[in-house]
């Protein structure tokens, strides 16, 4: 090879190479437009809906679109009472697998199958669980129902958070099976050295070392509860106005900002309608990105130390 | 004081009994869920079933082929946007760590995680379909916008834990930078990559919420991509709230398909996973 063809060789791999690093900033660069899009999109076209209901809107009690009344305050009250609910019911048994994955049984083959298995959970599609509960959970909780004296819907709040608190478990146990592993073993020796039983260690030595880890994962759990959708609109009976009594709101039917959008943002016939829908979309938007920037912030800084 | 010992050792067992107890109750709702599915389903499932398009309503058999060449249509064009830009701005995050543009890609990569998938269609739909009208396309971007964060992180995690002198190694051979990136370092991350790709195809093919207002849905077997489709979450959406029990039938089948769709494509991740021992 002469000098020029290999210098002009050399050139062009020179010239690849900055076309290809700069391929790569470009890509990147897309992920940070994509969000940003989705914000600005959001806010323009809910601009008209917060410009004339205002802040007020947020705790307006009626929603009645013919009557163009809105109020999301119905919404608020069901996504924060179903995912709560929810949480509350799925805390026990993350912290179970959480404990039992990380420190009574970290290997062997039937920590394996439990880990696969409950990594499933979170793999089923969540309109599979809507569709098999509205059949099969309905009818359960509709008889309950009639036990305890309240009006017997079979759907509501209640059945939607006891599928949700199911599809949110794995979750809270998965970062917890982690971080519970990562529990110094000095920490946990030193304990049974002085005399401590299993689950004494587990209560003063394991649990409060982790304690913030674990937070953070009900935060990734309840993140996902307050944007499921699917199985959460096939559940909820779907209705705006809310109940006189905690028992009724909690039993009977009901609706979230979700849940809303999934069933009438197709209908919205004028432009306010639809506006305060991507409103309650915005809302959502920002309270579950920031419940994921906090637990992540967490888990980043408690993996750091 | 022997009591005492006993007492707290009789305590720890307890507790070791309900935990295990609990952790293991946790998996009940999952096969009882599967095994109901299954039950369901796989009367439905034949021939005729995948090969035709659902009856009029109130009419008995039909099919869903519609939904199925729907659903795999606009996944693989997911796929096709979102891997090769995955695994870019994968390869961005890991080997630039501590440029601006990382922290910020990296933040927004968190936050595109965390987004309700019912918020990514709103956005889609005035992104797309707004000014095109109902497509395919717009359910597929929808899509892949999804699937772009489960893409990039395994790529990054992935290619992290490489050995830096795998590639010190090729570049003090001589060979220029995106060389060795395209032929030693994602060859050999390869399977990472590809379980993560599979993860998120995972994912993706149940979600509903993002095609309710993008790629909408039909009753016709269409593979126009510019038109509205029907895809297999969503049919079940569409035939579980309906009143006929004939549609309730072809939903269980599509579930029964749809399920089997994420056990096989979950089980060949963690096969991946398994053969070349590495941790998502």
């Amino acid at each position: 090879m002469d000098k020029n063809k290999r210098l002009d060789l050399s050139y062009s791999q020179m010239k690849w190479e900055t076309i290809f690093k700069r391929i790569l900033s470009v890509m990147s660069a897309i992920i940070v437009i994509v969000v940003a899009g989705v914000l600005i999109t959001l806010v323009v076209e809910s601009w008209p809906s917060i410009k004339s209901l205002g802040i007020g809107y947020l705790w307006g009690k009626v929603w009645d679109p013919v009557n163009n009344i809105y109020g999301a305050y119905p919404f608020l009250i069901g996504t924060l009472l179903t995912s709560f609910t929810a949480l509350i019911i799925s805390i026990p048994f993350s912290y179970a697998i959480a404990i039992y994955l990380g420190e009574y049984n970290p290997k062997g083959w039937l920590s394996d199958l439990l880990k696969n298995t409950i990594e499933l959970i979170a793999a089923v599609p969540s309109i599979i669980y809507g569709f098999w509960a509205l059949f099969v959970l309905v009818p359960v909780v509709r008889s309950l129902e009639t036990k305890i004296h309240v009006a017997p819907y079979g759907v509501g709040v209640f059945t939607a958070s006891l599928v949700l608190a199911v599809m949110i478990i794995p979750y809270a146990a998965a970062l917890g099976t982690s971080l519970i592993r990562m529990v110094p073993s000095p920490l946990k020796e030193g304990a049974y050295a002085l005399g401590a039983t299993r689950f004494e260690v587990i209560r003063s030595v394991i649990l409060p070392y982790t304690r913030s880890g674990l937070f953070a994962g009900i935060l990734l759990s309840l993140g996902r509860a307050l944007g499921e959708t699917m199985a959460v609109t096939v559940l909820i009976g779907n209705t705006s106005a809310i109940a006189n009594t905690f028992k009724d709101i909690f039993f009977g039917p009901g609706n979230t900002m979700a849940s809303v959008i999934a069933n009438e943002f197709a209908e919205a016939d004028h432009a306010l309608y639809l506006s305060a829908l991507i409103e309650l979309g915005l809302v959502l938007f920002f309270v579950t990105v920031i419940i994921n920037l906090i637990g992540k912030r967490i888990i980043t800084r408690y993996t750091n130390n | 004081m022997d009591a005492r010992i006993g007492i707290r050792n009789t305590k720890s067992i307890l507790f070791k009994s309900f935990i295990i107890f609990l952790a293991f109750v946790v998996t009940l709702p999952l096969i009882i869920v599967l095994l109901y599915i299954i039950k369901q389903g796989v009367m439905q499932v034949n021939w005729h079933f995948l090969t035709h398009v659902p009856a009029p309503e109130g009419e008995k058999g039909g099919g869903i082929a519609n939904a199925l060449v729907g659903s795999l249509l606009i996944v693989g064009m997911s796929s096709l946007v979102a891997i090769p830009v995955g695994i870019l701005a994968g390869i961005y995050l890991s080997e630039n760590p501590g440029t601006k543009l990382a922290y910020y890609s990296g933040l927004c990569v968190d936050i595109l995680q965390g987004v309700p998938s019912i918020v990514m269609g709103i956005v889609v739909y005035f992104w797309i379909v707004k000014p095109f009208g109902f497509s395919a396309i717009s359910g597929s971007i929808a899509l892949a916008i999804m699937m772009l964060p489960i893409v990039i992180r395994s790529t990054e995690q992935t290619l992290l834990l490489l050995p830096p002198s795998l590639k010190e190694a090729a570049l003090s051979l001589g060979v220029p930078y995106h060389r060795v990136i395209l032929k030693v370092i994602v060859p050999c991350g390869f399977a990472g990559i590809l379980s993560g790709i599979i993860l998120s195809i995972a994912r993706i093919i149940g979600e509903t919420a993002p095609l309710l207002f993008t790629a909408l849905g039909s009753n016709y077997l269409s593979t126009n991509v510019t038109g509205a489709m029907e895809s297999l979450p969503h049919l079940i959406f569409t035939y579980a709230t309906s009143p006929y029990d004939d549609q309730h039938d072809l939903a269980w089948g599509a579930s029964f398909i749809l399920l089997m769709f994420v056990l096989i494509l979950n089980i060949v991740t963690k096969l991946i996973t398994r053969k070349w021992k590495i941790q998502l």
